[in-house]
């Protein structure tokens, strides 16, 4: 009896959905349609901050993605980088000596050492003398054999490149054409998914060849990281070989441009998260204090104060998952628009996470006008001239 | 019923203490309308806030229950209460009427007489449809069967003080507790609440305490009590003799 039973399941929901109806927001409810002006307004300025909060989130992680994608698709455990004699290790100025190399592969719990060159320089579709407009692409040399995204756009000869989704559109290249890298063309292997690194779109090379355009380009031709998969002593191998190791995530801070901009962005995104929970818990302060005289006479007349602080909870998370539903579909309306001419990343991470976060801290913030409610002398109902 | 039984209150006032009521020991009786009156100042709001568990004593004893008729119930100590349990015994027991009907300015007149229901949790579910019917009920025995859908900025002051009164007696409490009615109405209005009290009164056989300082009405009162600083000074038995006359 199937239907039976979904129907006797509807009709208990739609028998609880009626009770808290009922019991915890009879007040509250006809106060948000009485005073409804008040609370579209709330509702409005929670739902711009929402907007500005996930926009910003948007931005954010499209513009970390622009920066890091393609480290983060590197294969290994974690990523070893040149420690230099002083300061912290950067992605630019990193060059892994042979030394380093072997000593990372001879070490012991080391499964496989796979070395990257990374450098940046300028791309030309077409031969040497191709009238193609540069374009700034990521240099990325490494094995077509390893793990992950950045490797599947490795090609397998020396004389060919492999692009990025991003690379082959601003070249306006496909598979077959030609692209001069540092005044040497090669033939377009493959053209595969998105990858980014430093804003720019990545093409990959043969480690020979990425060494080549390396040196031309003036550099030692070295690779600049290694990406190591097992399970040594991470930090004695590094010490022995002068060299830093940390996992993905963690290694992005040797990304200066990343440290920077991400760390602005997320000052900007916690000061609205903090406004937020400012703005929401004056608004339910002011708007507790307006009805004190209210809650002195319902609890007068008997309303428990757990009661009544269910009420007020009820009341501000209504006009939260309202603004906050409001806001994030305007993120995830304008996020759609703009992915096209802005880096926006539209995800559970920007979009979910910023919504969850907003309704927290919204609640505390109401949460904090509930001294009025608990406060609120039932006495003063009696013999009050309201 | 509703006994005070040698009831004293005092004040906090500066580095000494003040006497509000001071040894007072009264009985307002189920199915009658005890008066209590006296000047400005006397202890008559004092006590009426005492009966409404809204304030303990100093020392003395208030019980609801006891005595005869329909509000008999069981005898309650009120002095001894905590908040959360003199708060349910006012939800279940005790009926309100304030001096300025201190309405929601949100609900309309049914929604107002329907919180109390949903403040004991029986307004929802399925006591629902009950609970509306007996509200219903209710606005049409106070004379505002066509006003329910509206709001207090909507009903005039004697108006007002109907739904009040409706509210407080939604949910058959043994004792209703009554200040100043008339306080904001004209006499010919003051005149129809005050029947109104005496008639449901009656009716539901609620012992009912009323705190007036207008005695024009007195004829509806079955015992007057005055009181003057904190103390009773005289009682009397208007009320009955007038309507048995």
């Amino acid at each position: 009896m199937p239907g039976a039973r979904a129907a006797a399941t509807l009709e208990r929901w739609s028998r609880t959905v009626r009770d808290q109806e009922g019991t915890i927001v009879f007040v509250a409810w006809r106060d948000l349609r009485f005073a409804r002006g008040r609370f579209v307004l709330i509702g409005a300025v929670v739902a711009l901050i929402t907007l500005l909060v996930g926009f910003l989130a948007g931005l954010t992680g499209g513009l970390a993605t622009q920066n890091v994608s393609a480290v983060l698709d590197l294969p290994g455990d974690r990523l070893v980088l040149q420690q230099p004699a002083s300061g912290q290790p950067s992605f630019g100025e990193s060059s892994i000596s042979r030394e380093a190399r072997v000593g990372w592969q001879t070490a012991a719990g080391v499964d496989e050492v796979v070395p990257v060159g990374i450098a940046q320089g300028r791309a030309t579709a077409g031969a040497a003398s191709g009238s193609g407009s540069p374009v700034g692409v990521a240099l990325f040399g490494l094995p077509a054999s390893g793990a992950g995204a950045v490797a599947a756009l490795a090609p397998r000869s020396d004389d060919e490149v492999g692009l990025s989704a991003g690379a082959a559109s601003d070249l306006g290249a496909g598979v077959g054409d030609r692209v001069t890298v540092a005044g040497h063309t090669y033939r377009v292997a493959l053209v595969g998914g998105d990858a980014w690194y430093s804003h720019t779109p990545v093409l990959a090379m043969t480690p020979d060849a990425w060494a080549a355009a390396d040196r031309r380009l003036g550099g030692d031709g070295a690779p600049t990281v290694l990406a190591v998969r097992g399970a040594p002593d991470w930090d004695a191998v590094a010490a022995r070989t002068h060299t830093s190791a940390a996992s993905h995530l963690g290694s992005l801070t040797a990304l200066e441009t990343f440290r920077s901009e991400v760390g602005s962005l997320a000052l900007m995104i916690a000061m609205l998260f903090g406004v937020s929970a400012l703005v929401v818990g004056a608004f339910f302060t002011v708007w507790s204090m307006q009805r004190a005289g209210d809650v002195a006479v319902l609890k007068a007349l008997g309303a428990s104060t757990r009661s009544l602080v269910r009420d007020a909870l009820g009341q501000a998370s209504v006009v939260l998952v309202v603004g906050i539903g409001v806001g994030t579909a305007a993120v995830v309306g304008l996020g759609a628009l703009a992915g096209g001419a802005l880096p926006f990343l539209l995800s559970p991470l920007t979009t979910l996470v910023p919504a969850v976060a907003m309704a927290a801290l919204g609640l505390a913030g109401a949460a904090v006008a509930l001294r009025t409610v608990t406060a609120a002398d039932p006495l003063t109902a009696l013999g009050s001239n309201r | 019923m509703i006994t005070l039984d040698d009831v004293t209150l005092t004040f906090p006032d500066g580095d000494r203490r003040v006497t509000a009521i001071d040894h007072v020991s009264l009985t307002a009786r189920a199915g009658e309308v005890t008066g209590i009156t006296g000047p400005s100042g006397s202890g008559k709001s004092s006590l009426l806030a005492v009966a409404a568990t809204l304030i303990r004593p100093d020392s003395g004893r208030v019980r609801i229950g006891g005595g005869s008729g329909s509000g008999a119930g069981s005898v309650v100590d009120v002095a001894a209460l905590s908040p959360g349990a003199a708060a349910a015994l006012r939800r279940e027991r005790i009926g309100i009427v304030f001096q300025q009907s201190n309405l929601l300015p949100s609900l309309t007149a049914r929604e107002q007489v329907l919180v109390m229901a949903h403040l004991g949790g029986g307004g929802a579910g399925r006591h629902r449809a009950v609970t509306r019917a007996r509200v219903d009920e209710l606005l049409d025995a106070v004379g505002l069967s066509g006003h329910a859908d509206k709001r207090p900025a909507q009903l005039s002051g004697g108006q007002r003080q109907r739904v009040a009164i409706a509210r407080a007696l939604v949910h058959g409490p043994d004792v209703l507790l009554v200040d100043e009615p008339t306080s904001a109405l004209d006499q010919e209005r003051g005149a129809a609440i005050m029947a109104l009290i005496a008639d449901l009164t009656q009716e539901r056989g609620t012992a009912t305490m009323l705190v007036t300082h207008d005695l024009v009405h007195r004829d509806t009162l079955d015992e007057l009590v005055t009181v003057v600083d904190g103390r009773v000074v005289a009682g009397a038995n208007a009320g009955t003799a007038a309507r048995a006359a």
